[in-house]
Parts: C-alpha cells; sequence; structure tokens
C-alpha cells in the first residue's frame, strides 16, 4: 500500500507543480522556493510527518522534504543547545542533500563539458 | 496589417502546450520517482539493515547521483522538456539546477564563473528554506514548547 501512496503524493505534488508553471508567470524557481517553504510550514503543523509515514518516499523524494528536514533539525537543535543549538544545528539533517550536490555537481562538472 | 491584427496572427501561431498532458505527465513522471523511490528505501532497510532515516538519506544521494551524471552527460534537460515539473519538483531539480550552473560556468573560471554562481539556481531554495525554517522553529518551540 506504500508504495501506492507513494506514487500518489509525489505524483500530485509534481503535479500541482506544473500547473502552477502552466497557469502563473513562476519559473521553476519560484515553484521549487515555495515548495521548500510550504514543507517547512506542514512540518510546522505536523502535517508532514503524516505525509512521510503514510507515503514513505512519496514525501522524502520531493523538494518541500528538504524544508521538513530544516525544520526538524532546528527543534531537535533548539532541546538540545537552545538559541546555539538552532543556529547549530539547522543544517544537520539536510547536509546529506546540500553536500551531495555540491560534491557531485564539481566533480562532474570538472570532468565534463557543456552541451548547448 | 496593423499592431492589433499582427498580435492576434501571432496568438493563433504560436502552438499551445497542452496544459492537461503536462500535468499528467508531471504526475507520472513525479511519481514514478516516489514509487522508485520506495522500492529503493524498502530494499535498503531489508537487505542492509539500514533505518528510515538513513535509507531515506541514501536514497536522497542516488537521486542527487542519477541528476547529476545525466545532466552532465546531456540527457537530464531533454527529460524535463518531456517530463517538466516531474523532474524539477524532486531533489533531482535541485542537483540539476548545481550541476548544470557549474557546467555552464566552468569556462568564466573558477572563482569568478563556477564559484559565483554555483547556487545561482538553487540558492533561493537554500536561501529560503534556512529563512523560513529558523523563524518556525522558533515559534514551534515557543508554541509547542
Amino acid at each position: 500500500m506504500i508504495f501506492l501512496f507513494a506514487f500518489l503524493v509525489s505524483g500530485v505534488v509534481c503535479m500541482i507543480g506544473q500547473l502552477i508553471l502552466d497557469y502563473t508567470k513562476l519559473t521553476p524557481g519560484h515553484v521549487t522556493s515555495l515548495f521548500t517553504v510550504l514543507g517547512v510550514v506542514l512540518s510546522f503543523l505536523k502535517i508532514y510527518e503524516k505525509f512521510v509515514s503514510f507515503a514513505g518516499a512519496g514525501a522524502t523524494v520531493i523538494i518541500s522534504n528538504f524544508g521538513h528536514l530544516l525544520y526538524q533539525a532546528g527543534i531537535e537543535g533548539f532541546h538540545a543547545n537552545g538559541i546555539l543549538g538552532l543556529f547549530s544545528g539547522l543544517l544537520a539533517k539536510s547536509s546529506v542533500a546540500i553536500v551531495g550536490a555540491v560534491i557531485f555537481s564539481f566533480v562532474l562538472a570538472m570532468m565534463f563539458q557543456p552541451r548547448d | 496589417m496593423n499592431k492589433d491584427e499582427y498580435q492576434k496572427l501571432v496568438k493563433q501561431l504560436t502552438p499551445k502546450e497542452n496544459r492537461v498532458r503536462n500535468a499528467f505527465v508531471a504526475f507520472l513522471g513525479g511519481g514514478l520517482i516516489g514509487f522508485l523511490g520506495q522500492v529503493i528505501i524498502t530494499i535498503l532497510m531489508q537487505n542492509f539493515g539500514l533505518s528510515m532515516v538513513e535509507a531515506s538519506s541514501w536514497l536522497c544521494l542516488i537521486l542527487i547521483a542519477f541528476a547529476s551524471i545525466s545532466t552532465a552527460l546531456g540527457f537530464f534537460d531533454e527529460w524535463v522538456t518531456r517530463v517538466k515539473a516531474g523532474l524539477i519538483i524532486p531533489t533531482t531539480g535541485f542537483a540539476h539546477s548545481i550541476t548544470s550552473a557549474a557546467l555552464d560556468y566552468k569556462r568564466d573560471g573558477f572563482i569568478t564563473g563556477l564559484g559565483a554562481n554555483f547556487f545561482k539556481l538553487a540558492g533561493s531554495v537554500i536561501l529560503y528554506g534556512i529563512i523560513s525554517a529558523f523563524f518556525f522553529s522558533l515559534l514551534g518551540v515557543i508554541i509547542y514548547g
């Protein structure tokens, strides 16, 4: 069942993104930023964790999960170390995505030439 | 032909993108990534004994590697024109934007080219993600304790 929900949740989110792109003048940059902030808000409202528990990867593959991880890490950081923990822990969980993208992109940019 | 007629003609001849078809393709593409992601997570958890969090992190890296490699090889842009938001909204879009910026600006030098433009497209996701997460975390701690 979780496979079906994974398909449906990420599919519907991508479809909403596509509808925004087609019916408004917003660019992919706007939409991804918007969905990230929306992930933070849904995480704050304790809704995002429900998506993750019933749709699994359907909720974790989309960019909103980046916002969800930022918020969760911020809360955990604050509980561990107060206001300093909020500053030091905010990126703890989303480090995988940022460092992964930086390393792969840099190494591949060194190896390949752009195609136009 | 006056200006109004010309505008009318342009409007007529501009190919109309089929929005229903676009939305459906984005649904299928995005759904497929979520489904395959769940398959990978299940395999990682059952065969390698990873926790849900660890498996999700590996999946994130796999998607990023897949997107970066296919961007560097030149396939990704072709796929995006077909699947559209189905590839932009998942983490693949984030990795793609960084890899394509790195490739495009490499010729302008390491510092003023690649370095200055590396986060040109993904920067707003990171920036607004951090800003909103910071203030909502503060709010969350105040409200939920």
